[in-house]
């Protein structure tokens, strides 16, 4: 343990901490706008300096280790006019169009440059070029706001394993892009969004689609119908002041009426579909000795990481569409024959939790219909929401509406990481042991953090070995030993964003100090184990609508119909695409 | 996308020749920098295609290995030319009029400072003082050295390397 004094008060703290966690161990708060705790951690912004007895240079707190008999000085006149220099000359080649920007009230920079009483023209001069990127169609990156904290780089490189963006050229041109200046849409971005959760103020943000829906809404020619996916009943109550770990289910049913749609179903619904196709399919290569280990597909991101980087292990895949592509699909292929409406006069929403499905909606066609035709994120639904006056805390709960709005407690679950590992083993299992008594309904063991969970299961004396990943950068490891054949998995679940989709890239954006203190991720998981555990029907083949549908419109599951309406194909991408 | 536009004309020698550096310098830890240096010295530059070799033997992505190519002023994205053309930016030749001379290299030969022109015939610097300030301006090709240059003479020196080749 290490001694020393803050502002005269004496610390004790833990040898290798840092003089920012010296703080805020005891209540100091240290302004930063670079760091991130475990993922970027280099000092870059230099809001953070204190002053230290005997040192004749302040000091970044973020990075700058404690020692024995340290005198540590937080709010000196002289760091106050450090700090509030450096976020001047920041604000002087930052586009400040704070009032009608898509983070005002939520920016870190615009937070630290209110505390400190920042003149934010200062320092007017020389701005520099900037680099806007609107090629993918998920992200836009406007480098006229960025402050180059590089949070973004190191999330994608150090979380995410992906590194497509870096630090280019030096001094005043420093600017972040991906390499040779290519445009996202050319390199191996899976468009997990995880870039925009961490960046401190508007400078990426995803690719907006309020426009068409809203366009879409007041076409008197279109019937809309809108799902949302397990994850954003989960977190939208942040955006509304509600805390977190709040469930507003029912409140999102409401708003969405609300907002006009013809519709309100659940993408919990077509979860369930999933797992009907996905356990039958899982059991079909198990049976047959089909290529095993099967990895899950209902993650664009990972799809798109795989077609690009590891096409070896494409037959691995399964081969089912995701929740929301299956969503679509059966919408204006199924309901459109129970309400009889032309399927062509159908307008598919769906509001996930992540930014890569809006590039996932483009990816599939049912007879030459888009299965999904607008995808909105959470934080999207948010604001559409706040532009049209429902102040969601104050709305009455609903019901959705049938058949797509049942669901069962398992595809309630597919937010969180080991969630479809979970749903798709209590499937598994009653197929694989019809006769059983008892059916196991809790696997525990796949819930959880960790970056990989492996467990063992025994079902109709059949040793299943089961694995689950979250974070690409564990994901490569995973991949790397399965292209060994060192992997004795016969099921592999993955999902991009570390926690799972409760962590997509198009949730609510919250403050560094938030993520640094409460456990986001288990907090949002925990409301939809919560849902499951309430639930009666809680595996998806149990679930009523399903059972029907499947019986008068599609057939036995991974049969020709189902085929068609809720499987796909992948094909082998360039990683780079040279301009 | 930035970097050379001409098209790349490595060699699988050259290709094998750097592949077996990396495979060398792999083991070793800070190998970036030699291997990039390594392959600047082998292709003249360092072309999309090179730094893609790099970042895939080394295992470092494609983002760090352009990183540093843009970082440091030694390496080039683009090819040298043939016939390699500084003109002095030097304070007594820039004072001498020698930013005439360089806007009419680049309006002639139709590149800017680094870059090359597509029949890798000329190459253009803008650099810092060669050190005969007394000649100033001073344009040099190769190791040809043009003192008290004057813009329209330009044409005339170029024609006369043109010919030559």
């Amino acid at each position: 343990m290490i001694n020393l004094k803050i502002n005269n008060i004496p610390v004790c703290i833990e040898d290798g901490s840092t003089v920012l966690e010296a703080a805020r161990s005891i209540g100091i708060k240290i302004p930063t706008l670079c760091h991130l705790k475990g993922i970027s951690e280099l000092g870059a912004c230099r809001v953070c300096v204190v002053e230290v007895k005997g040192m004749r240079n302040l000091v970044a707190a973020c990075e700058y280790p404690v020692t024995e008999g340290m005198e540590v000085f937080t709010n000196t006149e002289r760091v106050l006019n450090s700090r509030k220099t450096t976020i001047e000359l920041i604000l002087s080649d930052h586009r400040k169009d704070c009032l009608s920007c898509e983070r005002n009230t939520n920016c870190e920079l615009q937070r630290l440059s209110h505390k400190y009483a920042c003149d934010s023209h200062r320092f007017a001069g020389s701005t520099r070029d900037f680099v806007f990127d609107d090629s993918t169609d998920y992200l836009i990156r406007d480098n006229s706001k960025c402050i180059l904290c590089r949070r973004c780089i190191a999330v994608c490189k150090r979380q995410q394993g992906v590194g497509v963006i870096g630090a280019n050229e030096r001094g005043f041109s420093t600017h972040v892009a991906c390499p040779f200046d290519m445009k996202l849409a050319n390199t191996p971005c899976v468009g997990c969004g995880q870039c925009i959760n961490v960046c401190p103020t508007g400078a990426l943000q995803e690719k907006e689609e309020i426009t068409r829906v809203r366009e879409a809404l007041s076409n008197p020619g279109k019937y809309v119908v809108v799902g949302y996916a397990p994850s954003v009943r989960a977190a939208l109550a942040e955006s509304f002041d509600l805390s977190l770990g709040t469930n507003c289910q029912g409140k999102i049913n409401t708003a969405l009426r609300y907002l006009g749609f013809d519709k309100v179903f659940d993408v919990n619904c077509s979860a369930d579909f999933t797992i009907m196709e996905e356990a039958n399919e899982l059991v079909e290569r198990i049976k047959t000795g089909g290529k095993l280990p099967m990895f899950t597909s209902c993650c664009p991101g990972w799809i798109n990481h795989i077609q690009k980087n590891y096409p070896e292990l494409l037959d691995n895949l399964s081969s089912c569409k995701s929740p929301q592509q299956m969503f679509g699909a059966l919408i204006k292929h199924v309901f459109s024959k129970i309400a009889k409406i032309d399927p062509r006069d159908l307008f598919v929403v769906t509001v996930m939790p992540c930014t890569a499905k809006k590039g996932e909606k483009n990816r599939t066609f049912t007879d030459g219909l888009a299965d999904v035709d607008a995808v909105l994120t959470t934080r999207e639904l948010s604001a559409l929401c706040k532009e049209n006056g429902i102040l969601l805390n104050e709305l009455p709960d609903s019901e959705t509406d049938r058949p797509f709005g049942e669901f069962s407690g398992a595809g309630a679950i597919f937010g969180a990481t080991g969630g479809v590992m979970e749903a798709a083993l209590r499937t598994a299992a009653s197929i694989l042991d019809p006769n059983a008594r008892f059916s196991p309904v809790e696997f525990s063991e796949v819930r959880g953090l960790a970056g990989v969970k492996s467990a063992s299961y025994t079902i109709a004396g059949q040793k299943i070995n089961v694995a689950v990943v979250n974070g690409l950068n564990s994901v490569n490891k995973i991949c790397e030993s399965v292209k060994q054949g060192e992997s004795d998995y016969q099921f592999i679940e993955v999902m991009t964003c570390p926690g799972g989709c409760v962590m997509g890239g198009g949730q609510p954006i919250r403050a560094t100090i938030v993520r640094h203190k409460a456990e986001i991720a288990a907090a949002r998981a925990g409301v939809l184990y919560s849902a499951d555990k309430s639930m009666y029907t809680r595996r998806s083949h149990d679930n009523a609508s399903l059972q029907k549908i499947y019986s008068d419109y599609i057939g036995d599951a991974c049969g020709e119909n189902a085929h068609k309406l809720l499987h796909t194909h992948y094909c082998a991408l360039p990683k780079y695409v040279k301009e | 996308m930035k970097g050379s536009t001409l098209p790349f004309d490595g060699t699988p020698e050259q290709e094998k020749e750097l592949r077996q550096k990396l495979a060398e310098l792999k083991t070793k830890p800070g190998a970036l920098m030699p291997a990039m240096q390594f392959a600047q010295g082998l292709y003249g530059y360092l072309p999309y295609e090179v730094q893609c070799i790099i970042a895939e033997e080394l295992n470092v992505t494609l983002s760090e290995v352009y990183g540093v190519a843009t970082f440091y002023s030694q390496f080039s994205l683009y090819p040298k030319g043939k016939y390699q053309i500084g003109i002095c930016l030097g304070t007594a030749c820039y004072v001498n009029g020698s930013q005439a001379v360089y806007e009419k290299l680049q309006q002639l030969l139709g590149i800017h400072s680094g870059e090359c022109t597509a029949d890798r015939l000329f190459g253009l610097d803008a650099t810092r003082c060669v050190g005969c300030c007394g000649m100033a301006p001073v344009m040099t090709v190769n190791n040809d050295v043009y003192g008290k240059i004057k813009p329209d003479e330009v044409e005339g020196i170029l024609a006369k390397y043109r010919e030559r080749d």
